[in-house]
């Protein structure tokens, strides 16, 4: 029987008042004021990933919302702590994530990924939601085949994938939506 | 606590490709904020993996039983009994895939501005007044049918600058996870008979018609409260995933 499909439903911008809804606390609400999203409780290394979002001027965009999703220490994905939401301080832009250090997640086939974070970034005058990754500098080898990384042709663009190491524990991450050294944004 | 076997949605079908062409594209002028903030290369283009085709699962008892109620639910939270100024309206619907199957047990969060316009946001500064008892801040969970349902005010329209004054129609932000981070998505719903939706230029970066229709409520009388509030409908479609031989059966099992 043939299947009729709908159409999904259009997206449109976040706006500049997103934090209402997904971080109230932050938008300045008196509700919900002991939530942490921006914070992962997971068995695992502990580490810290900041960073800033960069428009096609060079300016940090100031009134964004990311949310991350990533692989627990041993690599598996689904479970509900592995979930993240930040918003950025509106004064300069920057963002932080404090979670676990992700583990190797399976591929299609049963090849295997490098270890990242998958990054969701949303904000005003971005219409649909812009999906990247974040991959670790250390991790090199697991680069080499990593299944996404080699889907970049341009290879000194397969670099705005991978974070800065700051210290042991600590990397930083730019996101750069357009320009010189724009970040591979992934359809999925 | 965690509910989802990974390794068994990580098997399903995979999600149908996004039509982008139905979605408006990140460049789009005359919504003069995205000149900057579109990536300008070609999004990279790879097939789903387990990290796409699972995603977060929230808990109906994560929720306060007024998480859903924008018109007492801010005052609530303060210890008072006081409600929202504004147009009592219902807003209900469900949230289906493009297969047309319910999506069940998913997060919908919503935001909005106050009948007047305003947002209770630190940097929101029309000059319209906040209203002491609306916070503009809801979410629910959709049932086993994929059904939800918000009651609240109508929010109000709200210049902005872009073609010197814009003006928004009244709108509702609307943010769903669905089963998979692949299905994730945030838009706007708008009000049947809007006569300021031709004129946005938000509404606008959707280039095809049937797809703004898709974001506009519907009057629906025969769900209104007597005496109480109007309401509307508004119905959700998520990504669907690909149909295989199998799928029915799997589905049922
Ligand atoms: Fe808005």
């Amino acid at each position: 029987m043939p299947v009729e499909y709908l159409k999904e439903t259009p997206s449109q911008t976040a706006g500049p008042y997103v934090h209402i809804g997904t971080l109230p606390g932050h938008a300045g609400l008196p509700i919900r004021q002991n939530e942490t999203l921006n914070v992962i409780e997971a068995p695992g290394e502990k580490i810290v990933i900041e960073g800033i979002v960069i428009d096609g001027s060079g300016a940090p965009v100031k009134d964004a919302m990311l949310e991350l999703y990533q692989a627990d220490s041993k690599g598996r994905v689904g479970a509900n702590t592995l979930w993240a939401r930040a918003g950025t301080i509106f004064e300069t832009g920057e963002w932080r994530f404090d979670t676990i250090r992700p583990g190797a997640l399976e591929w299609r086939g049963g090849k295997m990924q490098a270890p990242h974070l998958t990054l969701l970034v949303f904000a005003r005058g971005i219409n649909m939601h812009l999906h990247t990754r974040m991959y670790f500098p250390e991790d090199e080898a697991a680069h080499a085949t990593d299944p996404a990384l080699n889907r970049v042709e341009q290879v000194h663009r397969r670099r705005t994938l991978i974070a800065e190491k700051v210290k042991d524990g600590h990397y930083r991450f730019i996101i750069r939506l357009q320009g010189e050294n724009e970040t591979v944004f992934f359809d999925m | 606590m965690t509910t989802s076997p990974s390794a068994a949605d990580a098997r399903r079908p995979d999600f149908m490709k996004r039509d982008r062409s139905w979605h408006p594209p990140a460049y789009t002028p005359g919504y003069k904020t995205s000149v900057l903030r579109s990536p300008k290369c070609a999004l990279l283009s790879l097939d789903q993996g387990p990290g796409e085709k699972t995603g977060p699962t929230f808990r109906a008892d994560m929720l306060h039983e007024l998480d859903n109620d924008l018109i007492s639910n801010f005052a609530s939270a303060t210890g008072s009994t006081g409600l929202a100024i504004g147009e009592r309206i219902i807003v209900h619907g469900r949230v289906l895939d493009e297969a047309g199957r319910p999506v069940p047990n998913t997060l919908i969060e919503i935001w909005q501005a106050n009948a007047g316009g305003r947002y209770r946001h630190k940097k929101d500064t029309y000059l319209a007044p906040l209203d002491p008892n609306f916070g503009g801040c809801g979410r629910c969970m959709t049932d086993e049918n994929g059904y939800y349902f918000f009651r609240t005010i109508k929010p109000g329209a709200y210049p902005w600058p872009n073609h010197g004054s814009d003006w928004r129609p009244a709108h509702i932000h609307f943010s769903i996870f669905g089963e998979a981070f692949a299905q994730r998505l945030i838009s706007q719903l708008y009000f049947e008979g809007d006569p300021l939706i031709p004129l946005c230029p938000i509404v606008h970066t959707i280039a095809d018609e049937r797809a703004v229709q898709q974001l506009v409520a519907k009057l629906d009388m025969g769900e209104m409260r007597p005496f109480d509030c109007l309401a509307y409908r508004f119905d959700i479609v998520l990504r669907g995933r690909q149909q295989t031989f199998f799928e029915n059966k799997r589905e049922g099992m």
